[in-house]
């Protein structure tokens, strides 16, 4: 195809991923590098229903002639990078010269809102992923055997909880799994322990967590495993099964190979969602006890006062992650694409 | 110039003559935009508002409303013409100095507006209150009485009341409270910090100070607090904590005035817990005499970047919402505890107002609260879980608000 | 794994079978089946903060109202406060998304599919890049611009948001489905004198359904779906149905009516359930003919 075609057909495409995400990923990343100026102080009396009180105010003649010189603020270079809302590279050398072990190096470390957020948004990620492929794939080969009628009634109940909005999935499991609730009592009578409460503990909270996560996109590698199975050579199967391979081994030779490239399309999509996850960590009130990177930007934005340097600078935090996180992939991807141009 | 003021200066005027030419009605001629959050008390106001006539009123009443507000007034022309906003998130506006004083427009058409309901600060108007709110104590009079136990007027009565109503096996956990981290868990910081004397930040600056006595006992009365409170404490907000109290399974708790007067008209409350509810003044801690509460007021804006004669609508169409004749109704008149001249209290604001014969303080309208509030909520639910101890959370907060005071440039 | 395998199962085999589909299915329908239950009872009953067994036998709600099911949160959701609009409102932004994003995305993809030069890489890489960006990032990157051009607060600009956001998906999907069409289809047709547009209007068109209809139904939920983008970019009468319930959860100072966002999130889930129901196949065998081969 000539440049000219492809520029036209793509040109439509690439103007709304450039205009929606790609300037708005700029003056995300300029954000992050400048803060607003010095606020010059002065004191107030403040007078309301309640009486007067000394107060401080921003001095905003002042302030103004700092903004007009300076439109986007202050240029502070990595500061916010390094500063003990995100990388706290201080606070992390301290940690790493006082602590005695590694232990409690990574205690100091979790106390950390960044590396906390971190932590959660890591183990979260590596925990979904595979399991939910795995469980995905479970349904997938079960659904595949079961009669045809109820294959169709069966797609149809596997692929709800991915169709359903995730705040409203999650918050629907959140009101179950109360103490009271009916998840919540029904563990507790298997732990044998009426007062236990998912919601106050932390180690709890991730785990209910992590199951909604499987729970809500087991069904994506589902459909996508259940399509590939569609597309199993027969004859290579027969062959299989005429050299006497068992049941688990026509699965684990033939089946699985087939199905290997979808594996990577899912794990790939899921690293990316997994890696943002947000809405479970609001429907589930989780905030206690797991802050993602996600929310961690949603609670600078969404204070008393905004902190939109902070946001941005975790932003771009973020995007690097994933960019790190889909390297291999994109390797791979890249090897691929040589191999299939040439 | 000169000329093109006196021109303005007949505009206005007549503006101000056709305005009064509606009667009790509301006449503007150019457009209003209200952003507020959407509880009722600011849902009659803007529908109040929307009652103008000659002009464009629109309202985009959200509990979004802090993470739109500061955008949608920063243009030139500015989106909206008036921000509903309470003395924690006024703050934000004064900061980048999107809002403007009302002097001239008080003086012209602020005639039903009472002195007290004016903000001023540094001497000039900046915003006019409607409405004012304060947590105080919400308990159950027949459960207290079958312990036998007064209303607490301390916190420590409410914890000998607690023990004492868990002891007779009345309920299991009487206590309820919003400790949701975040927010909520920031403000009952608040509270008890300053019941304790303390104050947030060394004088005439924005350098932190809670990591001291009053910040430790502040932690331990709330761990204490917590002991009796359903184990889920930290995932309840104020919604989840009246819930616990509409079941029957709270005794005792500090809530938000605003709440009281619907708190048991949910379907399903059963009539003990109905006939059981009693309101009182806040709680005082640690011996001190002051409230252990913090006052609010909620009220109107107006944006700086707007024409005159659209700041101008938006006061002669706010000021109509809040005129007294809305409190005619009674409904209106329940839903909030109004600052409007002519307001009598109903049974419910009898908590808001002890709170403010109480001389509780206000909650604090420093540009840099906002952060230290933020980073409260952020850094104390590691101690309310006993993971770490309160002198170190203390420090932890200090630490997460100077990283932000100083980004902001504050420090 | 279809007929041959079939009738020769173990009976081990098949019990264990049969255990893994049940409890999978449990896992999968009893949540919406118990939500669906509830929102027919009063806020104590559903919330069952007393006792767990009021959620099924709804006490608090024979007591209010004589029999254990009501339709207040359906009357109160709909009637009181217009869910209908909302509904509407979502119906509007989930069809603009789908067609415009459809529209240009298989330009795009089908572009992308036939170009073969090394700029394709690079391309389809930023897109991956693009879709992996936390949208919450992306929208505070937008409020000040669309206040000053004074486009916020209304659908057009959330669909024209959410037709960029789902674009990197959209391409990917649609890339590698129409890398699965033979290249010589379109070739043949140019060689007969064809533009590239008019080969992939015949040729091309004609045979591409499947794909596009599953990256399509992909596309609606996303736009159906979202929460982040149209809480703050949508005006308070403009808002889609997800927002909407999120308001009627209240706030900190309000309380809110939690039995309406239990009957809304009841009403919000019945289309997706007609759309499953209608689609599946289409989902499954547009998956199927190359859509993700990845």
């Amino acid at each position: 195809m000539k440049h000219r075609t492809f520029f036209w057909f793509f040109a439509p495409t690439a103007a709304a991923m450039l205009l929606f995400i790609a300037f708005p990923i700029v003056s995300v990343v300029l954000q992050s590098f400048f803060v607003p100026h010095e606020a010059v102080l002065i004191e107030s009396e403040n007078c309301g229903p309640f009486g007067c009180t000394q107060s401080t105010m921003v001095d905003q003649a002042a302030t103004e002639a700092l903004r007009e010189e300076k439109p986007l603020g202050r240029f502070a270079g990595l500061s916010i990078y390094a500063d003990r809302g995100h990388l706290a590279f201080a606070e992390v050398a301290e940690a790493w010269r006082t602590s005695e072990s590694f232990g409690a190096f990574f205690k100091e470390l979790g106390d950390l809102p960044f590396y906390r957020a971190m932590g959660f948004t890591l183990t979260y990620t590596f925990v979904c992923t595979p399991l939910l492929i795995m469980l995905g794939f479970a349904i997938a080969v079960a659904v595949n055997s079961l009669h045809r009628r109820l294959k169709g009634l069966m797609i149809f109940f596997s692929l709800l909880p991915m169709i359903v909005t995730p705040l409203i999935g999650s918050l629907i499991l959140f009101w179950m799994i109360d103490s009271r609730g009916v998840l919540g009592q029904l563990i507790a009578y298997i732990a044998d322990d009426p007062s236990l409460s998912l919601k106050a503990s932390t180690p709890l909270m991730w785990v209910s967590l992590i199951v909604y996560g499987i729970w809500s996109s087991a069904p994506f590698a589902f459909v996508v495993f259940y399509a590939g199975l569609q597309t199993v050579p027969q004859d290579t199967l027969e062959s299989a099964q005429i050299d006497g391979a068992t049941r688990w081994q026509q699965i684990r030779y033939v089946v699985i190979p087939h199905l290997a490239p979808l594996v990577t399309f899912v794990a790939l999509i899921q690293l990316m969602d997994n890696f943002r996850v947000l809405e479970p960590i609001i429907g589930f009130q989780a905030e206690a006890h797991a802050q993602s990177l996600s929310s961690f930007i949603i609670s600078d934005l969404s204070g008393e006062t905004q902190q939109l340097s902070s946001a941005a600078t975790t932003s771009v935090l973020t995007i690097i992650g994933v960019a790190i996180l889909l390297s291999p992939v994109l390797v791979r991807t890249w090897r691929e694409f040589r191999g299939g141009a040439h | 110039m000169f000329l093109k003021k006196i021109a303005m200066a007949g505009v206005v005027s007549l503006l101000g003559s056709t305005a009064f030419a509606g009667g009790h009605g509301c006449a503007i001629d150019a457009r209003v935009s209200i952003v507020g959050n959407e509880f009722p008390a600011i849902q009659t106001v803007g529908a109040g508002a929307t009652e103008c006539t000659g002009a464009e009123v629109s309202k985009n009443l959200t509990a979004d409303h802090q993470k739109i507000n500061l955008a949608g007034m920063q243009g030139n022309p500015a989106e909206y013409t008036s921000a509903i906003v309470a003395n924690s998130s006024i703050v934000a506006l004064m900061n980048d100095d999107v809002i403007r004083p009302l002097d001239d427009l008080v003086a012209k058409h602020g005639q039903d507006l009472k002195k007290n309901q004016l903000i001023t600060i540094n001497g000039k108007v900046m915003a006019v209150a409607f409405m004012a709110n304060a947590q105080h104590l919400v308990y159950r009079a027949d459960i207290l009485e079958k312990a036998g136990v007064e209303a607490p007027k301390t916190y420590e009565d409410m914890l000998a009341a607690a023990e004492k109503i868990r002891s007779m096996g009345l309920m299991e956990n009487p206590v309820g409270g919003a400790y949701k981290a975040g927010w909520n868990l920031a403000q009952e910081f608040n509270n008890m910090y300053l019941g304790h004397g303390g104050s947030f930040f060394e004088a005439g600056s924005a350098t932190p100070s809670i990591n001291n006595e009053q910040g430790v006992a502040t932690l331990n009365m709330m761990k204490a607090l917590s002991e009796y409170m359903n184990p889920d404490f930290l995932t309840h907000d104020s919604n989840a904590t009246n819930a616990e109290y509409r079941a029957g399974n709270v005794a005792l708790m500090n809530m938000w005035g605003s709440r009281a007067a619907t708190l048991t008209d949910a379907e399903g409350v059963s009539q003990e817990v109905k006939d059981g509810m009693a309101i009182a003044g806040p709680m005082t801690v640690g011996g001190g005499d002051q409230a252990a509460s913090t006052l609010w007021w909620d009220g109107w804006t107006v944006a700086k970047n707007v024409s005159d004669a659209e700041a101008e609508a938006t006061f002669i169409a706010m000021t109509h919402a809040i005129r007294p004749a809305i409190l005619e109704d009674g409904e209106v008149a329940k839903q909030a505890v109004w600052l409007i001249d002519g307001y009598s209290p109903t049974d419910a604001a009898v908590g808001v107002f002890a709170a403010a014969q109480m001389n509780t303080t206000p909650y604090p309208m420093l540009p840099y609260m906002g952060l230290m509030h933020t980073a409260l909520g952020a850094e104390l639910a590691d101690f309310m879980q006993g993971k770490e101890s309160a002198e170190q959370a203390l420090a932890d907060v200090e630490a997460a608000y100077t990283a932000a005071a100083k980004e902001k440039g504050f420090l | 794994m279809s007929t041959a395998v079939k009738d020769r199962k173990p009976l081990g085999l098949k019990i264990a079978l049969w255990a893994f589909v049940s409890i999978w299915f449990v896992c999968a329908a009893f949540p919406f089946l118990w939500t669906l239950w509830g929102s027919f009872k009063v806020e104590l009953d559903f919330f069952s903060i007393a006792d767990w067994t009021n959620a099924i036998f709804g006490r608090n709600t024979a007591d209010t109202y004589g029999r254990p099911f009501t339709g207040a949160g359906y009357d109160g959701a709909f009637v009181q406060e217009g869910f209908f609009g909302n509904a509407i409102n979502t119906m509007i932004v989930c069809v603009c998304v789908v067609t415009i994003s459809l529209t240009i995305g298989t330009l795009g993809g089908y572009a992308l599919s036939r170009s073969g030069q090394g700029y394709v890489f690079w391309l389809l890489i930023t897109a991956l890049m693009f879709r992996a960006l936390p949208q919450v990032a992306l929208v505070s990157g937008y409020l000040p611009v669309f206040f000053d051009w004074n486009v916020w607060g209304y659908l057009p600009t959330a669909i024209i948001v959410l037709v960029a956001i789902n674009q990197p998906f959209t391409l990917w999907m649609l890339h590698s489905f129409f890398e699965s069409i033979p290249k010589d289809l379109d070739e043949a047709a140019k060689v007969d004198g064809c533009t590239q547009f008019q080969a992939f209007r015949h040729v091309i068109i004609p045979v591409m359904w499947p794909g596009v209809i599953t990256t399509g139904l992909f596309s609606f939920l996303l736009a159906y779906n979202d929460f982040i983008v149209t809480s703050l970019i949508l005006n308070e009468g403009n808002r889609t149905m997800v927002p909407q319930i999120a308001a009627f959860l209240g706030t900190t100072y309000t309380e809110g009516n939690v039995m309406f966002a239990v009957a809304a999130v009841v009403s919000a889930t019945v289309p997706l359930f007609i759309l499953v129901m209608f689609f599946q196949r289409q989902i499954v065998s547009g998956l199927t003919a190359g859509a993700v081969k990845g």
